[in-house]
């Protein structure tokens, strides 16, 4: 252990007089990117020079945190950013909003909703940005909405052709948080539990806070069946938010490098 | 496959009338609802793009012009699972004969005339059942667009077809457009089996045609309000 520290501490001055020689500002490498399915009509993706970077994971796993350390980060190294969300388009976002409030639509049409802000967003917001060469970091995308459904029952074939307009990432990093945790989490932020982020819709228990315990577990699994589909980073979010943030900056390191 | 609410076993039966804008198929649908009422059926009519809170955002996005074709496509897919879910459905259940001003086909022409791959549209609606009877309005397209255009209308910019850059004439456009949109329908016409009704006879033939078709293929009878005394 001992031994280790003094290497780095040795090796130091060396890597500081590399340092001088190297551009201050790396550029990232290009890697060919495509559409889950049919994607966007005449869409070029060969056109598209930055990366896609998605952070998922329930609320209270820490996506917010770790996400404005990544700009904050990826802007020091001059890379330029922008953040998306789901419910954030100009076209539905209120009326989306709405709906959420009355729990007036049924399944799928509010999963349609959502597939609409989605491909708002992608080709208003994401595509562009990328074109441009930008870092785009995702709050949450389609395997979100992909878990939600299939929580709810949703056919899965319907679902991917219905996401077939969206492009794959460069980097998918799934915050997994016991909903024990979770829940800890989300009281020690907000004192009161979300209706949508309980699944009370579902009926699984009138009590909420049950509900709430099921619900996130059914979310889990959700992820892990759409982990061994899409093969994304499950990273331990249960850890100090600077051991996970340099976990993430290590996989977005290699994103950069093309690798 | 896809099935009809009759091989899905509803005791309700849809009605489904397509054609193009001033192919007549809203006052053909009109008149057989007035006589679906007197005959004393249950009977309910659903027109395209009507839910209200979709509306809101629909309008919203052609007013704007923030829509592409996928948003378009996506937001009236929507609109069409909402009016599904919680009306059709239900209605359908409940043994009414419903009658659609527009069906999933209006999406499969446009969505694919706006370059949105077919299967893509048509896995969106895979939710749907297929209607029990799908009546085709074929006019001439010389017909039609003389009905919409002779009054010198305000074309909407996506009505028109403006968002495919086709003419910068509104009229030209809309021709264009309207069009393409009639092949599609004619393409699909074998493969949906749809009742061809020659929307350029007189108003009063094509809706005895109709009458008469819906006759023969729904047994009217049983979809009468009447107490069962």
């Amino acid at each position: 252990m001992r031994a280790r520290t003094r290497t780095r501490t040795q090796a130091a001055p060396r890597r500081s007089a590399v340092v001088t020689h190297e551009p201050i500002v790396v550029v990232p490498s290009t890697t060919p990117k495509r559409f889950f399915g049919r994607g966007i009509p005449g869409e070029e993706v060969a056109k598209l020079n930055g990366k896609l970077i998605v952070v998922e994971g329930a609320d209270g796993s820490g996506r917010s945190t770790q996400i404005s350390r990544l700009v904050e980060w990826l802007e020091g190294t001059g890379h330029a950013t922008l953040q998306v969300g789901l419910k954030r388009s100009t076209l539905v976002s209120e009326e989306l909003e709405q709906a959420q409030h009355g729990n007036i639509l049924s399944r799928t049409t509010l999963s349609l909703f959502y597939a609409t802000d989605f491909a708002d967003q992608m080709e208003n917001a994401i595509l562009p940005a990328l074109r441009a060469g930008f870092m785009v970091l995702a709050d949450r995308y389609i395997y979100t909405l992909m878990a939600r459904d299939l929580v709810r029952g949703m056919d899965e074939p319907w679902l991917k052709n219905l996401y077939g307009i969206a492009l794959v990432p460069d980097a998918v990093i799934y915050l997994d948080v016991s909903p024990e945790q979770l829940v800890q989490r989300v009281f020690a932020k907000n004192q009161a539990l979300d209706y949508w982020e309980s699944g009370m819709d579902l009926g699984l228990s009138r009590d909420m806070f049950d509900s709430f315990l099921k619900y996130q577990a059914l979310m889990r699994d959700a992820f892990r069946r759409l982990q061994k589909t899409y093969g994304f980073a499950i990273v331990d979010g249960e850890r100090p938010a600077g051991e996970v943030s340099d976990e993430l900056k290590e996989k977005i390191e290699a994103v950069l490098a093309g690798r | 496959m896809k099935r009809t609410f009759a091989e899905l076993g509803f005791p309700g039966r849809l009605i489904a009338v397509e054609g193009l804008d001033g192919s007549g198929k809203s006052t053909q649908v009109h008149l057989l609802k007035r006589w679906l009422e007197q005959q004393g059926c249950k009977v309910f009519f659903s027109e395209w793009n009507s839910s209200a809170l979709v509306k809101s955002a629909t309008s919203k996005g052609k007013k704007q012009n923030l829509l592409t074709p996928t948003t378009f496509s996506l937001i009236h897919a929507t609109d069409f699972a909402d009016r599904y879910e919680r009306q059709l459905v239900p209605l359908l259940r409940a043994g009414y004969v419903v009658l659609c001003d527009r069906y999933i086909f209006t999406a499969f022409a446009r969505d694919v005339v706006r370059g949105c791959p077919p299967d893509w549209v048509r896995g969106l609606y895979s939710f749907a059942a297929l209607p029990d009877i799908t009546f085709f309005f074929r006019a001439d397209l010389e017909v039609s667009l003389a009905r919409i255009l002779d009054n010198r209308p305000v074309l909407k910019h996506h009505e028109a077809g403006m968002d495919l850059n086709l003419s910068t004439d509104p009229y030209e456009s809309f021709r264009i457009f309207q069009g393409r949109i009639f092949e599609q329908y004619l393409a699909m016409s074998t493969e949906f089996g749809f009742t061809l009704v020659d929307a350029n006879a007189r108003i009063e033939e094509q809706q005895g045609l109709v009458r008469k078709m819906i006759r023969a293929r729904i047994g009217l009878d049983r979809f009468t309000a009447r107490p069962l005394v």
